[in-house]
């Protein structure tokens, strides 16, 4: 993926989030501290938030002085940190929620299916699903609406570490298997060092580093960490899984 | 009218009612739990205030409005569609005095649906109208119909708007609450309290479907917390 995100700017109440950059890689991380922006950079992404500034995907705009992209028809697999799934509907028909404006959507549906292992849930209702199964579906329901991105926020905050490791495995399947590219948001060092090729770094709604996460992060597995950065100068950080 | 009959049109134009005032009344409720528009508190206001005026000062500002010399009750006279005095007032004060009740419930429907769902439904291809006939309207369903309950059980008891704007002229206007006074003035209590069974009943009927409806809204509520 190319995204150009151009003079972006979204008010929020402690400060503005303002950026411009351009991202080129299959999985672009978002790091940062709590409130930095993340969660806001992926909603004005997505077409969810009122924003100025110019967005482009592949060359085509979503957004720029003259257009606006309404959020059906950017063709985003957006997937919020508790999944979102719609609760009066069964994990079938939040699978399939999407699939209408996807091309070819028996084939995807059964390799997109068979990758986040989501048969044995088909016919379940939502509020029968574990933490987890939960992520999966939300990761499937995405991914069957055809999208060209997935803007992922946080998606295994909420999991415990087995169950984190598991599903970066699905997640790695969807980036190698699937070749959806990902916008990740993340607190999580681990992700950033399996999935991702490139790492934003925002703070209070500033990019203040971006790159190669090999060149940006310390090597040490256990205190994974941005360069330069002293051990305990922040309270909000990446941490370890 | 027997009093058979009195219920029956009372129940008809109730439902009638109703009919009238949902649309418009799911309108203003979901504008007012979602957007945020200038004059919208005015509109809150105004949308209230049946409930908190008295019902005879509704039906006198109503009478003004649809009476034969009315801002719109002469143009609709000259079209021949007369609504003074006729059954469509009783329909209009009905619907007048229900909506305050429905919007109310509505709103606090609509507002109870994660805004988040709706935007995912957005994202992954939904128009704003499909996102909210398969999201929005689905998740509020029980309040919703919690609140129809209402405003029907409502305008079953109307009565003092209705008295003003529609009289209480047997056989066309008489409704069960104009037609307890009636028997009540004339003495006639075994009737009147024939008429208040039924509407009792009726009253009771409707407001425990909501209270009920509300309950189950409030357990499936706590049981999809977590994947809102």
């Amino acid at each position: 993926m190319r995204l150009e995100l151009e003079d972006l700017r979204v008010p929020l109440a402690a400060f503005d989030l303002s950026l411009s950059t351009t991202l080129e890689a299959r999985v672009a991380a978002v790091c940062g501290p709590s409130g930095a922006g993340k969660t806001t950079l992926l909603e004005a992404i997505a077409g969810l938030r009122r924003c100025t500034g110019a967005v482009r995907l592949d060359g085509e705009p979503f957004q720029d002085a003259r257009a606006r992209l309404a959020p059906a028809a950017r063709r985003l697999g957006y997937v919020p940190q508790e999944g979102a799934l719609f609760p009066h509907l069964d994990v079938r028909r939040n699978l399939f929620y999407g699939a209408a404006r996807a091309h070819d959507v028996d084939s995807t549906a059964a390799h997109v299916i068979a990758v986040l292992e989501l048969d044995p849930l088909l016919d379940r209702a939502v509020d029968a699903l574990s933490g987890g199964e939960r992520q999966r579906v939300a990761l499937g329901r995405a991914l069957l609406s055809g999208p060209r991105l997935l803007l992922l926020d946080e998606p295994l905050a909420n999991l415990d570490p087995p169950l984190r490791e598991r599903i970066r495995g699905h997640l790695l399947r969807i980036r190698d298997e699937l070749g959806v590219p990902m916008l990740y948001v993340t607190h999580d060092a681990r992700d950033v060092a399996h999935l991702a090729d490139t790492v934003l770094r925002l703070e209070r709604g500033r990019l203040v580093e971006q790159g190669d996460p090999q060149q940006l992060l310390e090597p040490d597995p256990g205190a994974l960490r941005f360069r330069g950065d002293r051990p305990g100068s922040r309270g909000d950080r990446l941490r370890p899984a | 009218m027997s009093a058979l009959g009195v219920v029956g049109f009372t129940l008809l134009c109730a439902a009638l009612a109703v009919g009238v005032m949902l649309p418009g009344g799911l309108l203003v409720a979901w504008a007012l739990a979602r957007r945020q528009w200038p004059g919208k508190s005015a509109v809150e206001t105004l949308v209230s205030l049946p409930l908190v005026m008295p019902p005879v000062a509704t039906g006198l500002l109503l009478l003004r409005l649809l009476g034969r010399r009315g801002w719109l009750g002469r143009p609709l006279e000259e079209l021949g569609l007369p609504i003074a005095f006729t059954w469509r007032a009783v329909v209009v004060a009905m619907a007048v005095m229900a909506l305050p009740l429905f919007v109310r419930s509505a709103r606090v429907a609509f507002e109870g649906v994660p805004r988040r769902l709706e935007q995912v439904a957005r994202t992954l291809g939904a128009s704003p109208w499909r996102a909210w006939w398969t999201i929005t309207l689905p998740l509020a369903r029980r309040g919703l119909v919690s609140g129809v309950l209402l405003a029907f059980a409502r305008a079953l008891g109307e009565f003092g708007a209705t008295i003003l704007v529609a009289g209480n002229i047997p056989g066309r206007t008489t409704t069960l609450a104009t037609a307890i006074y009636t028997h009540e003035q004339l003495g006639e209590d075994a009737a009147a309290f024939r008429l208040v069974a039924a509407g009792v009943a009726l009253a009771f009927a409707a407001v425990w479907g909501s209270e009920w409806l509300l309950r189950a809204r409030r357990a499936e509520g706590s049981r999809a917390g977590g994947g809102a």
